[in-house]
């Protein structure tokens, strides 16, 4: 044995144990994930906080007050703009994600069961809206609802109507429509994977023990989708009670909804702390509504039994 | 292969399903090809075939999962054209038990009896006695992914059994098991079946598994049906090369006409002599050579100097061991292929070496002549 190699014990268990290390599933495992985590910690975490941090702080003009208060959220809780705009973003996103989940069910279903061998056309096809801008979609909903628009030419055309209707467009109603029609192919999605999982002879074993179509869908079909809908309805429902664009292109007076007005706490009327008190109740309350909502289905899955 | 139990009920002759030449077409192919059947009331009836002859098929038209291109299938002495699968008299136990995920074992097996709105406890009552009958009492809250495989298999017994259908379906229900626990099943398949006394419709393709719990077998090979007889015939008196080979190993032996009349055959081979041997009922002559078969175990060793009525003397080429039976590939003078004998080890034939001259026994009776 050479010296060398007497004195190569240390330097090699150095090695060994960083080869362990390396190769140690966890720390694996968390390598792959980092770039991803660092990057969601500088542009997520980091920015939710120092939301969270101004909601607790006062503006004076130009220069912010750092001392504690938690008059931002009696005022975002108490101010009856606040709480009537808080009221209508949860109505608009419920009824959103109410409709859009029955509009792409059926499409889901169709897709799922009746595809056949054009399963992928078919979901390529849906796809197809969002290669143009989400603001030309809203745009052509304006072109739709609006007062010279397709669909009151088309009514008066038909002799339904004698004068443009002004009820269809800049309102909440306009809002809904707009944001139905542009997240359906988020709720189908969810819902086509779900109903994909359902072992189909499941449904052959239900009418084999006596039900008819509706009946082995009501008992068999749907509860064991219910997973697909669920998160149709949470994907729908998070981001539409914070949208923005929206609102402000076809919702007019009566379809703001209070991502404006958290945009103009901290654009005009340059009020941060109350703008990020805002974020952080709204946030909250989507947060107990998701929760309500996947323990309400869960419930009517049990029903259903 | 498990000992067949007595048959404890008397057979019906009253026929439970007809099937009056079904075909079952997709495109050019046929599944299913002019097929006719009559399935006795009470009775366990296999349909035995390798996969992609039919009987599936044949099974899930019965179900009215599918309907015929042509022909007609009728249960119970009622046509079931134009019947849909939910209100036919039978009821189907599927390959993969298909048991409803999102309920519970009771759940699963009251699933069809919810529709019929039971009163005063009877649908309780008639889920309990089920279970009985599968042998899962007590296990009636468990949810279907807290089973193993043998007790989801019990299930979806239970869940058909609980309809009380004129006619039991089951496809390949003992697949998915070890062969173990098939075994057991089996025993257990044809008991059930002997004690609620409904028809009963399996599809397999395994052959042990049809020999051992059918009253009567059907074998079928690309989309036709090749043969129906009990276990007994189908084994020892197969009508063509195909069913022999199928049912198991068969040494086939060249043969020449000698004599044909009414019911019986007398033909000349080389190894085995002259023979006289019944006649079967499709026996088309093709020119003056036919094929007799024997089965392997219809041969016997004879020892040292025991002599039989009928022998052929050969040399032993290979041997095989197996545990409780050994195989001996025996070359005949003669014979253009060697026999192979399946001897049990109880007098050593598994110490037989390679190259000794032995002698066979045989019944020329086990000697039968097929169709090729």
């Amino acid at each position: 044995m050479t010296a060398a190699a007497e004195r190569s014990p240390p330097l090699r268990m150095t090695r060994a144990r960083r080869n362990a290390l390396l190769q140690s599933e966890p720390v694996q495992g968390l390598a792959l994930i980092s770039p991803t985590f660092i990057y969601a910690l500088i542009l997520l975490v980091l920015p939710i906080l120092v939301v969270i941090a101004h909601s607790f702080w006062t503006q004076h003009y130009l220069t912010i007050d750092r001392t504690f208060t938690l008059e931002n959220y009696r005022v975002a809780l108490t101010e009856p703009i606040y709480r009537d705009l808080l009221r209508r973003s949860l109505y608009i996103s419920l009824t959103v994600s109410v409709l859009t989940v029955l509009l792409a069910y059926p499409i889901a279903y169709f897709i799922s069961f009746h595809g056949g061998r054009h399963k992928s056309l078919w979901l390529f096809l849906i796809t197809i809206p969002f290669w143009t801008s989400y603001l030309l979609r809203v745009m052509s909903w304006k072109v739709i609802l609006g007062y010279n628009g397709v669909l009151n030419s088309g009514l008066m055309g038909l002799g339904i109507i004698d004068e443009p209707s002004t009820a269809l467009l800049y309102n909440s109603s306009a809002v809904i429509i707009t944001l139905t029609h542009a997240w359906a192919a988020f709720a189908i999605l969810p819902i086509f994977v779900s109903l994909e999982k359902v072992d189909r002879t499941l449904v052959e074993a239900a009418t084999d023990l006596g039900d008819g179509p509706l009946r082995s869908f009501l008992r068999v079909t749907l509860p064991l989708s219910a997973p697909g809908v669920i998160s149709a309805a949470l994907i729908v429902m998070i981001p539409t009670v914070g949208d923005y664009v929206t609102p402000k292109l076809v919702g007019g007076k009566d379809g703001v909804m209070i991502a404006n007005a958290i945009q103009a706490q901290f654009g005009k009327a340059s009020n941060w702390p109350l703008g990020a008190a805002l974020s952080v109740t709204t946030m909250l309350i989507v947060t107990l509504m998701a929760g309500a909502t996947v323990l309400i289905i869960r419930a009517l899955q049990r029903l259903a039994r | 292969m498990p000992e067949q139990p007595q048959i404890l009920r008397p057979q019906s002759d009253r026929s439970m399903i007809e099937i009056e030449n079904v075909t079952r077409s997709y495109g050019a192919f046929k599944a299913l090809d002019d097929a006719s059947l009559t399935i006795r009331e009470g009775e366990f009836f296999s349909l035995l075939g390798p996969s992609g002859c039919g009987k599936t098929t044949l099974l899930r038209m019965i179900a009215g999962f599918d309907n015929p291109t042509s022909g007609s299938i009728s249960v119970g002495g009622q046509p079931m054209e134009g019947i849909p699968a939910n209100r036919r008299p039978t009821n189907m136990v599927f390959q993969s038990y298909a048991i409803f995920p999102h309920l519970n074992v009771e759940q699963n097996v009251a699933y069809g009896l919810k529709r019929l709105r039971l009163q005063g406890g009877e649908e309780k009552r008639r889920v309990e006695e089920a279970l009985a009958q599968v042998s899962l009492t007590g296990l009636g809250k468990r949810l279907a992914t807290e089973l193993s495989g043998g007790q989801r298999q019990r299930v979806a017994l239970a869940r058909a059994l609980v309809m009380r259908p004129k006619v039991l379906l089951l496809d390949e229900p003992l697949s998915a098991l070890d062969k173990k626990l098939r075994e057991q099943m089996q025993v257990e398949l044809r008991r059930l079946q002997q004690a609620v006394g409904i028809t009963f419709v399996l599809v397999t393709h395994d052959q042990y598994e049809a020999l051992a719990m059918s009253d009567r077998i059907a074998v079928m090979f690309g989309g036709k049906i090749a043969q129906v007889a009990s276990p007994k015939e189908i084994y020892q008196r197969p009508v063509t090369r195909q069913v022999a080979d199928f049912l198991g190993g068969m040494n086939f032996v060249k043969a020449q006409i000698v004599e044909e009349n009414g019911a019986s055959l007398v033909v000349d081979t080389l190894g085995f002599g002259r023979i006289k041997t019944d006649k079967p009922k499709a026996f088309v002559r093709n020119g003056g050579g036919t094929t007799l078969g024997i089965r392997p175990e219809r041969l016997r060793v004879l020892w040292d100097n025991a002599t039989a009525k009928f022998e052929v003397a050969g040399k032993v080429v290979e041997r095989h061991y197996f545990g409780e039976i050994t195989h001996l590939i025996v070359e005949i003078p003669g014979l253009e292929k060697p026999l192979s004998v399946t001897e049990t080890n109880d007098f050593g034939a598994d110490d037989i070496p390679v190259g000794t001259s032995i002698r066979l026994a045989y019944d020329p009776e086990a000697l039968v002549a097929m169709a090729d």
